[in-house]
């Protein structure tokens, strides 16, 4: 387990490394920083010196160790267009993102797994057919344009919910959330529907595959032959089975839903770090763009890491041991 | 007792019992995408036939007129022509804008999708024949672009280059070489490890011979099938670049330009301005999942 | 003579496909008395195993129970409702599947999957239940019970995962125990112990066992009674003495030849000719009749009825005489 813990540390930094110069290298090393920094009005000697202050006179492979030496202090660079340090702009934005994609992720799992049983139990059913013609749609419809028909549907078409913003939020521990207030939960309920339909799709696509194999299986026949009732049959025997599946996918998804919040934000309108990435992008505030991608690398590896964790706990077959790759 | 039964006899006896049909149904129940295959070609043909039947160069800032601004579709210009569709906010005629749009995006999905392929089944193939140190570095490569998001990877490569045709398409080569990487190399493997490419290796053929005349076309042929849904999956991620605002250039939309730019007026009623090419995009992405996942059932090749 | 725990007439299972439903099972009949062993013998595909299924109920689509009569104490099981098999499965009739590996839910506990045979049928406390299932675990040989409630199956080495179906077919002291192949995918010495335990408790508890194998020789040491499938009926019935010493249907004869077992040390390993007919090519006439050396003209037009001398039974137009030994 220890072995397991320190092979995964050390794998860990070595992608966030390979994230850093990459990103250093396409975001620093493309186009002239200063360019954007100084007004063009300021003297030569003033541009030289700010030049030299930013350190960006010094050898590439230069700037880049120090990028790196104040990325370990947790210094990922100023905004250009906000002046302050650009990740407490992104930890600010944080909560806004989190709830959305929480309440995503648990929407998926509760509509998806329910559905996926139900369209794994019996596949020819009609409900079931139409759910997983429905999975396609929910896979292959840009997310851009579902959330637009959302809009259009609720908000445009029968008034009900707000097309954009967070709404009235309260400070729990000193995060702000939208949770809490029903104003909030009205702001929150399309773009979080709208993130979670991928994710629900693939939730029913997995449990309900899954379903269907674990139905033909001899555990299945044999806790039948034992008179175990339907209901265990299917809600212990093969729920359990399904669970480890689901509960890996789920969790190696969370990136991604943080990754297309940034669509889901932009066309709510809703105030998180993706719609910053999309902001900072516009207005090529470099500094921004970087910490966000080091940010979202350090998230990605600390949750697939917590769900090796979680798949080991749920598989009894599995032990964690240093030798996986 | 029983009488003998030849198998005949048998079929009539039990011919009609509920279970059995509904066993029949299950095993007849296919999905129909005979439909998707039409409407596709459809789609292809007014894409290229944009030029010669759209009623309006919406390229051709001359040829708009302003005073045409967001007219309701079936309005009618000041020189009598008929807006059939509306008009935007620039005055362009919406069905003239979606006609072009479905070019653009048609092209970048197709380019990006052939460019990716390219570099794909290079990478696979290489990997797969020389294996060691360029296999795994390879490999390497291909599960750290696969770890991320590849909305993420186009967004930032973008955001460093800036927002063009040409552009978009680098973006989207980018991200999608790698899984073609990983299925040619998954292919190639298992026909490596076949008799024939033994026995032309005993033979003492050139390997860039094996690699190309034997290797390369025994084991493309699931990529290609796979290809056929990723050129949705490209057409989708162009959208997504374009309503962002990162994708296409104002002057040469596609569809999710159209969109995006329609999207700020669809709160003020005038929802043809996105909707309609919306629908377009919408009618095209379906149609090519449809015939790919088709294609790929037919061919039985697993998705990646 | 007391009324039978088992009397099946006529059961008749097809499996269904575009071109038509095809009997695997094709009118079986079969007798279990209580506290009986009925060895059920035949080769892969004769439909033995769809046969035990067939008597639970537990035929899955495209497979269909389409005929016959499944008496179980007087009670039809093929009108009971699924309620009632459920609550006869696992209580009244236990089963014991084939693979140990496969049958054993991989993540849940031994103890979980002991538990829940009793709390389905039983109300009794998890306590209870679980003290239950330690001394199955304990009565079929299996050390520190206790521990091993708690782990999970592939702590478990194949002949101990039998061993815990068997404990489990026990829990609810059942009637009836439906045993399909259960010592096929086990080594040798493992499947003489488990025969043995297998008799011991049959004895002991007073359970009717049907037992479904390919394997004469098994029968020979373990049943009282045997019946002989073959494509999808039974040819040949009676006490494993009888039928094994002094077979009067051809197929019998061929399988005892065939079976390592009945053959004097040194002796040649016979065969019987040709392939047993797959579901859906059986010939005219009697099925075995390809194969048989003993095929007059009849043979391929009428299929034969069963006869009987005494307990013995037998469907065949020209049978092995009587008094001949294999």
């Amino acid at each position: 387990m220890t072995a397991y813990v320190l092979q995964r540390l050390i794998q860990s930094i070595l992608v966030l490394l390979a994230v850093s110069i990459v990103v250093f290298l396409a975001v620093y090393g493309i186009g002239d920083p200063i360019e954007l920094l100084v007004p063009p009005q300021v003297s030569a000697a003033e541009r030289a010196a700010m030049i030299r202050r930013l350190g960006l006179d010094l050898p590439v492979l230069q700037q880049y160790l120090v990028f790196l030496g104040n990325a370990l202090k947790g210094d990922l660079g100023r905004s250009f267009v906000h002046g302050v340090p650009a990740v407490d702009l992104i930890l600010a934005r944080l909560p806004a993102t989190f709830e959305l994609v929480l309440l995503a992720m648990s929407l998926a799992a509760v509509v998806g797994i329910p559905l996926g049983l139900l369209a794994g139990l019996n596949p020819e059913s009609r409900p079931s057919r139409a759910i997983m013609a429905g999975t396609v749609l929910g896979f292959s419809l840009p997310s851009f344009w579902k959330g637009m028909m959302l809009v259009l549907l609720f908000s445009v078409a029968l008034g009900w919910l707000p097309t954009a913003g967070r709404g009235e939020t309260v400070s729990v521990l000193g995060i702000q959330t939208s949770l809490l207030t029903l104003d909030g939960l009205k702001h929150l309920v399309l773009p979080a529907l709208n993130l979670a339909i991928p994710n629900m799709a693939l939730m029913i696509k997995l449990v309900a595959a899954g379903t269907s194999e674990a139905m033909t299986q001899d555990y299945v026949k044999y806790a039948r032959a034992k008179g175990v009732r339907p209901k265990r049959v299917v809600g212990r025997h093969v729920l359990r089975n399904i669970l480890i599946p689901v509960v890996t996918v789920a969790g190696m998804e969370f990136g991604s839903l943080v990754a297309f919040s940034t669509i889901t934000e932009t066309v709510f309108a809703w105030p998180g770090m993706g719609k910053l990435l999309i902001d900072s992008i516009y207005q090529l505030d470099r500094p921004v763009i970087v910490a966000y991608v080091m940010l979202a690398t350090l998230l990605f590896v600390a949750v697939n890491f917590l769900v090796d964790i979680l798949y080991a706990a749920l598989d009894p077959r599995v032990k964690l041991t240093g030798e996986m790759v | 007792m029983n009488p003998s039964k030849s198998g005949a006899a048998i079929v009539a006896s039990y011919a009609d019992t509920p279970l059995r049909k509904k066993v029949l149904r299950r095993i007849r129940n296919r999905p129909t995408t005979r439909g998707a295959a039409i409407l596709l070609g459809i789609l292809v043909l007014l894409a290229v036939l944009a030029p010669v039947i759209a009623p309006q160069n919406p390229h051709d800032l001359a040829s708009l007129s302003v005073m045409d601004n967001r007219l309701a579709p079936g309005s009618e210009s000041i020189n009598g022509m008929t807006y059939w569709l509306g008009t935007d906010a620039q005055g362009r005629d919406m069905l003239s804008a979606i006609l072009y749009g479905l070019r653009t995006s048609l092209l970048v999905g197709l380019s990006s999708t052939v460019g990716a392929l390219a570099i794909g089944v290079a990478a696979g193939l290489v990997a797969a024949q020389f294996g060691g140190v360029i296999d795994a570095a390879i490999m390497r490569v291909v599960d750290f672009m696969l770890g991320f998001p590849s909305i993420l990877i186009a967004l930032v490569l973008l955001a460093s280059i800036g927002r063009g045709v040409d552009k978009v398409i680098i973006a989207i080569i980018l991200v999608q070489w790698a899984q073609y990487a990983r299925l040619m190399r998954a292919a190639a493997l298992v026909e490596r490890r076949k008799e024939y490419i033994e026995a032309a290796v005993n033979f003492g053929l050139p390997t860039r011979h094996i690699m190309l005349a034997h290797l390369l076309p025994n084991s493309i042929g699931s990529v290609l099938v796979v290809s056929t849904i990723s050129i949705a999956g490209a057409i989708t991620l162009e959208a997504t670049l374009s309503f962002l605002g990162v994708g296409v250039p104002v002057t040469q939309p596609s569809l999710g330009l159209l969109i995006a730019n329609g999207f700020e007026f669809l709160l003020s009623g005038e929802y043809w301005i996105a909707v309609f090419p919306g629908i377009a995009l919408v009618l095209l992405i379906i149609s090519l999942n449809l015939v790919g996942d088709r294609l790929r059932r037919s061919f039985n090749v697993r998705g990646s | 003579m007391t009324s039978p725990l088992l009397e099946v007439r006529g059961l008749k299972t097809v499996f269904h496909d575009l071109k038509g439903a095809w009997p695997a099972v094709d009118g079986v009949d079969l007798i279990v008395e209580p506290g009986e062993i009925l060895g059920l013998v035949g080769e892969s595909g004769s439909g033995k195993s769809v046969t035990g299924f067939s008597l639970v109920q537990l035929i899955d689509a495209p497979g269909e129970v389409v005929a016959g009569d499944v008496m179980f104490k007087g009670e039809d099981l093929r009108r009971a409702s699924e309620e009632r098999m459920r609550n006869l499965r696992g209580d009244r009739i236990a089963m014991i599947f084939q693979d140990p590996l496969m049958t054993l839910n991989p993540v849940l506990s031994i103890g979980e999957q002991m538990c829940e045979a009793i709390l389905e049928h039983r109300t009794v406390s998890r306590q209870e239940a679980l003290k239950e299932a330690a001394n199955a675990l304990a009565r079929v040989g299996i050390p520190s019970p206790e521990a091993r409630l708690k782990q999970f199956p592939h702590e478990f080495s194949g002949g101990m995962r039998q061993r815990v179906a068997i404990a489990t077919a026990l829990l609810n002291k059942p009637d009836l125990i439906i045993a399909d192949e259960p010592t096929t995918a086990l080594d040798v010495t493992i499947q003489s112990q488990i025969l043995f335990e297998v008799q011991k408790l049959s004895r002991e508890t007073g359970a009717a066992v049907l037992w479904i194998t390919h394997d004469l020789a098994v029968i020979a040491e373990l049943a009282d009674r045997v019946a002989v499938m073959y494509a999808g009926r039974i040819v040949e019935t009676g006490t494993v003495d009888d039928v094994l010493d002094h077979p009067r249907h051809p197929y019998t004869l061929g399988l005892l030849g065939s079976s390592a077992a009945a053959i004097a040390p040194g002796e040649r390993l016979r065969q019987i000719n040709g392939m047993a007919p797959s579901i859906n090519s059986r010939p005219s006439g009697c099925p075995f009749r390809p194969r048989c050396e003993r095929a007059l003209a009849i043979c391929s037009e009428v299929d034969p009825s069963p006869q009987s001398d005494r307990e013995h039974s037998y469907r065949c137009h020209n049978p092995v005489p009587e008094g001949s030994t294999p």
